[in-house]
């Protein structure tokens, strides 16, 4: 084939129309779309939120780049694919951890879950999910430490609190929870991109109609998490915007190449991704279950595949 | 019947013996290549577990413990293990020759399994009833089952990707093995929360 002038002799197989869609622009658009929340956790952590959020961003960069040259591959770091996991690990933090905790995160993120297994597309794990319960369990304290949100811009912050989870899960002080409309807005303890359900809700619906991501992981996810609190005798609004749930239904949920392909697969990953959350939320020693829940549907996604896929009348099982 | 169940599941979930206490790790990386193997190999351990166990309780109780010679435990208990594994085996390959096959050299590596020695000694560690340690031992079975299909799936899924050299094979096996056993951390806590311990 090399010998051929590759520009006369181009027969490939369908699909032949194309249009501009590629990884790339979509990359993009999630980027687009997580931007109101990139705002937000600047107005509500103030600017060390931002600045934790760049740090995964380049460290991402960085370690995409360098880990291709190492290997000789050429590198992908123009497909944005390493600058949206950054900054999804970036709003997976808390607002007050060191900066080189986010690298080692980061590191986590492109080299071991991503890089090792053959880059872009080829992960079975969420890379930025993965890191962060890395993170989690290597570092518990610090990434337990909840700054609570200075609302007077550029304070130094030094206060920090349980999120509403933590003070969901001690269940000593259950007066000292925030309202729905705190939630709403954000003005939470919290990882540091997850608070403003608002922002995320944007975000979520600018995918949609982007047509980035089908509606049916994020819409079987938060109703699952919905109907699991309201039967459990829990406000089912609060579950639904506190913690991770937003973020994690919209945007981490949604990764294609670590979701099932086809809808019926996506209904049932996102159901099971709530049933998840709201057993370890509720029963589990973890606070917050959205990353661990996402994880375990990541690492069940071939069998939703396979159990689902197309048989051929008359094939043979493979 | 309530501290059954908390033993059945805690053993799947919570204290997954793959996952989470990295017994048998062996088998897991050995046979989950192929969903069939995986299935057929983990029914042969929740077979051998529940046996052995059923076996080595009684002479514990019944031997070791009155003639003060605990200390034999290890090595009785793996003779006692080999001894069934061995039987196990003559019965496969009389009756399930296809599995027996497919299985291949994995089914006298349980005689050497620390699954399986694992799971008859933490029960007499835990100082469990006979019954509670034969659903304990089930439940260890049926959690190395949940890991090997698990694992299967995406064993099958990297199956074709593209590793940088020095990944290829076991290397990224072990790692994709640490990423599931992350996810099981998750469920710490989650089966005495259900029953409101």
């Amino acid at each position: 084939m090399g010998r051929f002038n590759q520009g006369s002799l181009v027969v490939s197989s369908s699909p032949h129309i194309m249009d501009n869609v590629n990884t790339t622009r979509i990359m993009l658009d999630v980027l687009i779309a997580l931007i109101p929340a990139f705002i937000m956790s600047g107005f509500i952590f103030g600017p060390r939120a931002l600045l934790l959020t760049i740090t995964c961003i380049a460290a991402c960069v960085v370690f995409e780049a360098g880990f291709q040259y190492l290997i000789k591959k050429d590198s992908t770091i123009t497909d944005l694919s390493a600058v949206l996991t950054g900054t999804l690990l970036g709003f997976n933090l808390p607002s007050s951890l060191p900066f080189w905790m986010a690298v080692v995160g980061s590191f986590v993120a492109i080299v071991v879950v991503k890089q090792i297994f053959g880059g872009i597309g080829q992960n079975f794990a969420n890379p930025a999910i993965t890191a962060r319960i890395v993170l989690l369990v290597s570092f518990a304290t610090p990434m337990t430490t909840w700054p609570l949100p200075n609302q007077l811009l550029g304070t130094v912050d030094a206060v920090t609190g349980a999120t509403p989870l933590g003070i969901l899960n001690m269940g000593t002080d259950l007066a000292a929870l925030p309202s729905n409309m705190d939630l709403f807005l954000g003005y939470v303890g919290g990882s540091l991109g997850e608070t403003s359900a608002i922002a995320l809700l944007l975000g979520g619906i600018y995918l949609i109609w982007r047509k980035v991501i089908e509606p049916s992981i994020p819409l079987a996810f938060i109703g699952t998490v919905f109907i699991f609190a309201l039967l459990t005798g829990q406000d089912p609004i609060f579950h639904i915007f506190a913690g991770g749930v937003m973020l994690g239904a919209f945007f981490m949920a949604t990764d294609y190449v670590t979701s099932p392909r086809l809808t019926s697969g996506k209904i049932i990953f996102g159901i099971g991704c709530g049933l998840l959350t709201m057993v370890i939320r509720l029963y589990g020693s973890y606070p917050e279950g959205v990353s661990f829940a996402i994880l375990l549907m990541n690492i069940l996604t071939p069998q939703i595949d396979m159990l689902l896929r197309r048989r051929t009348y008359g094939g043979v099982k493979i | 019947m309530q501290d059954m169940l908390i033993i059945l599941f805690s053993a799947i979930l919570v204290n997954n013996f793959v996952l989470v206490k990295f017994l048998g790790i062996c088998p897991f990386l050995g046979v989950s290549k192929k969903l069939d193997s995986a299935v057929g190999m983990s029914f042969a351990v929740i077979f051998v577990m529940v046996l052995a166990t059923a076996v080595t309780y009684p002479i514990h109780m019944g031997l070791l413990v009155p003639l003060q010679i605990g200390y034999l435990q290890t090595i009785i208990f793996i003779l006692v293990i080999a001894a069934l594994v061995q039987l196990v085996e003559i019965a496969l390959k009389k009756y399930v020759p296809a599995l027996h096959q497919s299985l291949g050299v994995y089914l006298p590596l349980i005689t050497t399994n620390c699954a399986v020695l694992g799971v008859t000694i933490l029960n007499i560690d835990e100082s469990y009833t006979y019954i509670q340690s034969l659903v304990n031992s089930f439940g260890a079975g049926v959690g190395f089952l949940l890991a090997m299909v698990l694992f299967s799936g995406i064993r099958q899924r990297i199956e074709n990707n593209n590793f940088p050299a020095a990944f290829k094979g076991i290397p990224s096996v072990l790692i994709a093995a640490s990423i599931v056993s992350l996810a099981f951390m998750g469920f710490s806590g989650v089966i005495d929360g259900l029953f409101g311990l």
